[in-house]
C-alpha cells in the first residue's frame, strides 16, 4: 500500500533521510521508533508531503506522491496524519473541528458531515463534547478529537506523531486505546511513539531508524528481545 | 496682557466644527481604514505568497507608503498624477484613496504579523486534511490571524483619524480645515483650534474605548 523508495530528504546542507526504503502492507501497523532527530517526523511527514522529498519516490495506493502531476490535496485526503501538539482549531466547536475537511474538501453536506462526526465521536468517546471549544477539553481528549477529525475524511492510512508525547501520564492510555480498536479495525498505521508497550502489543512491525536512516526492522518480538544491529541493542536498552 | 477666552464663540463654532467638519472626518477615516483593510488584507497575502513577483510588488507597495510622508502622496495624487493621466481631480475621492492606500500599507504589516504569529501546525493540521492553500488560509489562519490584529487595526484607525487633517491641504472641509476657514474670517485663533483639538480628542479616546471594549469581550469568548 505504500512503497518509499531511495528517499533522500536535505535540509539546506542537513541530510536528514539517506536512502530509506520501506514497504508497508494494507491494514499493516508498523512502529518508527529511534533517538530524537534520527528523522522519524521527518519520515512520516514526507508520507503526506508536509515536506517535499528531495529524491527519491513514494507510492501511496499506486500514486506517485513525487510525480509532479499529483494532486497533493487528493492523496493527502487518503492519509490522515495526527499531530504531538494536536493542532485541533481552536476557534472552532470540537463539531467544526472535525466536519470542516469533509464540508469544504469533500463537499460532503452539513447534515451528512455532523452525522460522521458524531458517530466518529462517539467511537473516541466523547459523545457529549461536540458544541465545546478545544480550550474546554483536557489533553486527552483533544488528541481524541483529533483523531476523531483525521478519520472524518475517510482516509486509508493514519500517520501518527508521538500522538501521547504531550500527555500527562494519566492521559496516554485512552489515546493509546483509541488507536488500538483502530487498528483491530484494520487501519493502516504508521506510528512514531515512545510507547514501546504499544508497539509490542499492537505494532506488526517494528522500523528503527537512526540518523536518517532504517537501521534495523522486524516483528516487535524480534525487534525487543533479539536486536541485530548494535546501535538498535544501545537504543532499546536506554529506553526498555 | 491676559487673553480673554470667549465661551460664547466657542458655542458659536460649534455646530460647524461637528456637524461639518468632524463628520466628514469620520467619514474620510472610516472608509480610508475600511479600503485599507481590504488593501492590507491582500498585501499581506501576497507578501506571505510563495510567488516572488507578487511579493515584491507588495514589498514595494508597503514600503513606499510607510517611507514617504503622507502629506506628499496626498500632493502626488491630487496634483502629480492628473497632470501625468491628465483626468479633472476630485478632491474627495483623492482624499479618501490617500488615505486608504496609505493605511493599507500599515494593516498590510498589521496582518501579515498577525498571520505569522498563528502556529504553523495549524496550516499544516488544515492541509494534511486534504485543504488547499486558500482553504486553510480562509476557514483556518484568517480568523485567528484577524482576532490577534484587532488591538493593532484599532490603533491604526486612531492614526489615521489624526492623519486625515493632512488632506485639509487639498482643500477637504474636514474638522482641521473647517477651523482653518473659521480663523480665516474670525481671528480667534486659541478657541478655534483648542476646540478642534479636544474635538480630536474625544474621537481619539472614544475610538480607543471601543476597542479596548471589544478586546474585552473577545477576551470573554476567548477560546485558544
Ligand atoms: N524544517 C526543518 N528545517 C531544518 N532542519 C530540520 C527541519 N525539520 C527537522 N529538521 C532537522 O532534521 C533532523 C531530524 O528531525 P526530525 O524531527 O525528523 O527528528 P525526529 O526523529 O522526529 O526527532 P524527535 O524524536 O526529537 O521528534 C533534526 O536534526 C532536525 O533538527
Ligand atoms: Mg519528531
Amino acid at each position: 500500500m505504500i512503497i518509499v523508495k531511495n528517499l533522500y530528504k536535505n535540509f539546506g546542507s542537513l541530510q536528514v533521510l539517506k536512502n530509506v526504503n520501506a514497504r508497508i502492507k494494507e491494514q499493516e501497523v508498523v512502529v518508527v521508533i529511534g533517538p530524537s532527530g534520527s528523522g522519524k517526523s521527518t519520515f512520516l511527514r514526507c508520507l503526506n508531503l508536509l515536506e517535499t522529498p528531495t529524491s527519491g519516490e513514494i507510492i501511496i495506493n499506486g500514486i506517485s506522491l513525487t510525480d509532479k502531476n499529483t494532486n497533493i490535496n487528493r492523496v493527502r485526503e487518503e492519509v490522515g496524519m495526527v499531530f504531538q501538539r494536536f493542532n485541533l482549531f481552536p476557534h472552532m466547536t470540537v463539531l467544526r473541528n472535525v466536519t470542516l475537511a469533509p464540508v469544504k474538501v469533500k463537499k460532503m453536506s452539513q447534515q451528512e458531515a455532523e452525522d460522521l462526526c458524531l458517530g466518529l465521536l462517539a467511537k473516541v468517546g466523547l459523545s457529549d463534547k461536540a458544541h465545546v471549544y478545544p480550550s474546554q477539553l483536557s489533553g486527552g481528549q483533544m488528541q481524541r478529537v483529533a483523531i476523531a477529525r483525521a478519520l472524518a475524511m475517510k482516509p486509508k492510512v493514519m500517520l501518527f506523531d508521538e500522538p501521547t508525547s504531550a500527555l500527562d501520564p494519566e492521559m496516554v492510555g485512552e489515546v493509546l486505546a483509541v488507536m488500538k480498536d483502530l487498528a483491530e479495525e484494520g487501519m493502516t498505521m504508521v506510528v512514531v511513539t515512545h510507547e514501546m508497550g504499544f508497539a509490542r502489543e499492537v505494532g506488526d512491525r517494528v522500523i528503527f531508524m537512526d540518523e536518517g536512516m532504517i537501521v534495523e526492522e522486524g516483528s516487535p518480538q524480534e525487534m525487543f528481545l533479539s536486536p541485530q544491529n548494535e546501535r538498535t541493542k544501545s537504543f532499546l536498552s536506554k529506553i526498555l | 496682557m491676559v487673553y480673554e477666552w470667549q465661551w460664547d464663540f466657542v458655542w458659536q463654532i460649534l455646530p460647524q466644527l461637528v456637524f461639518k467638519g468632524a463628520v466628514l472626518t469620520v467619514e474620510l477615516t472610516t472608509l480610508g481604514v475600511l479600503i485599507g483593510t481590504v488593501i492590507g488584507l491582500f498585501t499581506a497575502l501576497f507578501r506571505l505568497s510563495r510567488i516572488k513577483p507578487l511579493q515584491w510588488l507588495a514589498a514595494a507597495y508597503t514600503d513606499f507608503f510607510r517611507g514617504t510622508p503622507l502629506l506628499v502622496q496626498i500632493m502626488i495624487i491630487q496634483y502629480a498624477l492628473p497632470v501625468v493621466f491628465g483626468y479633472v481631480p476630485n478632491v474627495w475621492i483623492n482624499a479618501v484613496a490617500a488615505l486608504g492606500i496609505n493605511s493599507g500599507a500599515y494593516v498590510a504589516e498589521i496582518f501579515r504579523a498577525g498571520i505569522q504569529s498563528i502556529d504553523r501546525g495549524q496550516m499544516e493540521a488544515a492541509r494534511s486534511l486534504g485543504m488547499t492553500y486558500s482553504q486553510a488560509m480562509r476557514y483556518v489562519i484568517l480568523p485567528q490571524a484577524f482576532k490577534i490584529s484587532i488591538p493593532p487595526l484599532g490603533n491604526e484607525f486612531i492614526a489615521l483619524l489624526k492623519d486625515s487633517s493632512l488632506v485639509s491641504v487639498i482643500g477637504m472641509q474636514e474638522l482641521m480645515n473647517t477651523g482653518k476657514l473659521i480663523v480665516g474670517a474670525r481671528p480667534r485663533v486659541l478657541e478655534t483650534y483648542l476646540t478642534v483639538a479636544i474635538i480630536y480628542l474625544i474621537m481619539t479616546m472614544s475610538i480607543s474605548r471601543l476597542v479596548a471594549f471589544g478586546e474585552r469581550r473577545l477576551a470573554a469568548g476567548d477560546h485558544r
